[in-house]
């Protein structure tokens, strides 16, 4: 200990030696004259904190090596293969159940998490499984909502019709950027899909012809049920409106909770066609690919295919987000495909763990309705934000749930047959 | 330029492989200095050479991850000169690494079905829904899988990571690995690299066999002169990257031009 206060004692000294300058002086201003005076105490706080940090470092990196052997502990969740769908159902069940008990903007806030559940969880495939960092990933969700928001305004099709359309022209997107481009790795290809990312948003700031600049475009129709809007009147003659049809009263909560159990078949519906992937020939190729590339050329697998197949995926799992995107805010405009949207995405996957698709799920809840439910800290967002990112990266650089693969084996049968 | 060609076999048939006056160039060295031999169908044909001799370039250049700087390479009659190495190897040319290059952290058997994956090609939608053709093709792939291991002894290993699988084992791994995708030539740089005595002696009875009863043409780079000696039906030499001689075992073994590549002068 004290060696600890003598070690202490002395950086607090060399944090005022330099705090000095930068906290220690304050300018005056008294008329024409400035002048210089010295103020000691935030000089005093700062050696004060120093030397307490520094005091507690040791304690710190002990509890720091709790948190390493909490990590090595074995993972007590191991339901096994016969509960996994009962719990399954039971999770979905009340996902479902859910909406009608809980008030109108939690509703609304889990719908915006389920739009990035479904990004996270397409750029997982990407990033997680084949390995392939993609920084302009918003692009694809642009291209999905401005398909919709453009299909809808020029040919007047519905939301379902748009959907199918908007995951091909993603998809397109995908493939023709990744072409050109899987050829590089690692961080040119960051860089490059980084690039691309922010052609898109140009082109939607200055087509004002076609995408109406930044001015966007408003007046998106949301999805029917069946053809049945949820709105006070219908928007056409003889039309009918949801609550015309069941005979209820017009409810604004209505259109929130049928948006809300859109998003949530959307995400499951992802999630099906992901599981099925990864356990699937290309999955697997995804995996060998980020693995080891040239023992895979060497066994006769494509790379450009096999990459462009994973990029594609995630391109349009985007566009399919985009398109509920478009139809939920009804207005879009190229704001909301800025960077930062492709950064929050990344970060969900990174925080999460990088192929862990339960871990992306929470991690995108966490980063959505979290900042929304605390509003009083909406300042301190981003500086939390980055924090936490720090942190992950030094004590839990796989993510909060890292990914167990699902690992095919060989059935003991095959084995007893030779 | 002494090219020193193979000798012609007594074999009528059409060779499998034809390796002429390969030649690959990095700057300003020739690694691989006007290269010539053919390997025929059902032989063991082996390259030896002193450390930095080129043979592992070669191997590079027939399976299409280095573009030569000039010859030709002729699978079947066919040029494959130029191909990228995935379309080389669905022609039917496979190798191993001098350094195992496996899947690490997935299983033994996912190793096997990934090699599978072109002849696996099931369609898209009969994944997803599971139809009884995705599960007969992957069931098929999975006894396929199971055959191989039991060829290679590794059965019981079936579900263990790759990775944590001891070195030789790994090795043969890497050579059912290949051999699942059903080559016609299949090319093992320095298999016997790492192995005790005894698993070279195993790794001779596996090349015989694979030869004996899959048909297939092994091209061996090889240090470990018994085994190479044992197994194999004709020998190319190479020193600099220059072919200096080849012939049958007896003939190498004897060959004055050799024997000084490799003992130096009296």
């Amino acid at each position: 200990m004290p060696k600890h206060f003598s070690e202490a004692v002395w950086v607090a000294l060399l944090a005022g030696l330099l705090t000095v300058p930068i906290l220690g002086i304050q300018i005056q201003v008294e008329g024409i004259n400035v002048s210089l005076i010295g103020s000691p105490l935030p000089v005093l706080l700062a050696m004060a904190a120093v030397f307490v940090a520094r005091l507690l470092q040791a304690p710190l990196k002990a509890v720091s090596g709790l948190a390493h052997i909490i990590q090595r502990l074995p993972r007590p969740v191991h339901w096994s293969k016969a509960y996994r769908p009962i719990l399954l159902g039971l999770v979905i069940v009340a996902a479902v159940i859910w909406p009608f008990t809980a008030s109108r903007g939690s509703v609304d806030i889990a719908t915006l998490a389920l739009i990035y559940v479904m990004l996270g969880l397409g750029l997982n495939v990407v990033v997680g499984f084949a390995g392939l960092l993609d920084l302009g990933y918003v692009a694809f969700y642009a291209v999905g909502a401005y398909g919709y928001a453009l299909l809808s305004m020029h040919l007047g099709l519905s939301f379902w019709e748009c959907l199918p359309l908007c995951v091909i022209m993603a998809a397109i997107t995908g493939c023709l950027l990744g072409f050109p481009v899987l050829r590089l790795r690692g961080d040119y290809l960051a860089i490059v899909t980084l690039g691309f990312g922010e052609i898109i948003r140009l082109l939607l700031n200055n087509l004002d012809d076609l995408t109406g600049g930044p001015d966007g475009i408003g007046n998106i129709p949301k999805p029917t049920l069946f053809g049945l809007e949820f709105a006070r009147r219908p928007s056409t003659e003889g039309g009918t409106t949801f609550h015309q049809f069941f005979g209820l009263d017009y409810s604004g909560a209505d259109t929130i909770i049928f948006l809300y159990l859109v998003a949530l078949a959307m995400t499951l519906l992802i999630l099906y066609v992901i599981n099925r992937l990864i356990r699937m020939p290309v999955g697997r190729a995804w995996e060998a690919l980020r693995e080891d590339e040239i023992a895979c050329r060497s066994l006769g697998l494509n790379p450009t295919t096999i990459k462009l197949s994973a990029f594609g995926f995630g391109a349009s799992t985007a566009g399919f987000a985009g398109a509920f995107f478009a139809a939920r805010q009804g207005f879009i405009n190229p704001e909301s495909f800025t960077f930062i949207e492709s950064a929050i995405v990344l970060a969900i996957v990174v925080l999460g763990g990088m192929g862990s698709q339960i871990g992306v799920i929470l991690a995108a809840v966490a980063l959505t309705a979290l900042p929304e439910v605390a509003r009083q800290f909406a300042e301190y967002r981003m500086l939390i934000f980055g924090l936490v990112l720090v942190l992950m990266m030094i004590w839990r650089p796989q993510g909060l749930l890292p990914a167990t693969r699902p690992r095919l084996e060989l059935p003991a049968r095959a084995e007893a047959l030779r | 330029m002494n090219a020193v060609t193979a000798p012609i076999t007594t074999l009528t048939e059409r060779s499998l492989l034809q390796v002429r006056n390969l030649s690959m160039r990095f700057g300003g060295l020739l690694a691989v200095d006007n290269v010539h031999f053919d390997v025929h169908r059902h032989r063991i044909f082996a390259i030896i050479g002193p450390n930095g001799a080129g043979k592992t370039t070669v191997f590079n250049c027939i399976g299409g991850f280095y573009r030569p700087t000039s010859g030709q390479v002729l699978l079947d009659d066919q040029s494959i000169h130029g191909l990228p190495s995935h379309r080389i190897a669905r022609l039917g040319l496979v190798r191993t690494f001098q350094n195992v290059r496996l899947f690490k952290n997935m299983t033994v058997v996912e190793n096997l079905l990934i090699s599978q994956h072109t002849q696996l090609e099931t369609r898209f939608l009969h994944g997803l829904f599971k139809t009884p053709k995705y599960r007969r093709a992957e069931a098929e792939a999975l006894e396929r899988a199971a055959f191989w291991l039991e060829k290679v002894n590794l059965l019981p290993m079936a579900n263990r990571e790759a990775g944590n699988l001891a070195y030789g084992q790994q090795r043969r791994l890497e050579i059912a690995r290949c051999m699942i995708t059903q080559p016609k030539l299949l090319m093992l740089d320095e298999p016997a690299a790492g192995l005790n005595p005894q698993e070279t002696r195993d790794l001779d009875r596996l090349i015989n066999e694979l030869r004996a009863e899959h048909g297939v043409a092994v091209l061996l780079i090889e240090h470990d002169m018994s085994l190479v000696m044992g197994v194999s039906d004709e020998i190319l030499v190479m020193e600099y990257g220059r072919p200096i001689a080849a012939g049958a075992p007896e003939q190498i073994r004897n060959d004055p031009r050799v024997i000084k590549a490799y003992l130096g002068e009296e």
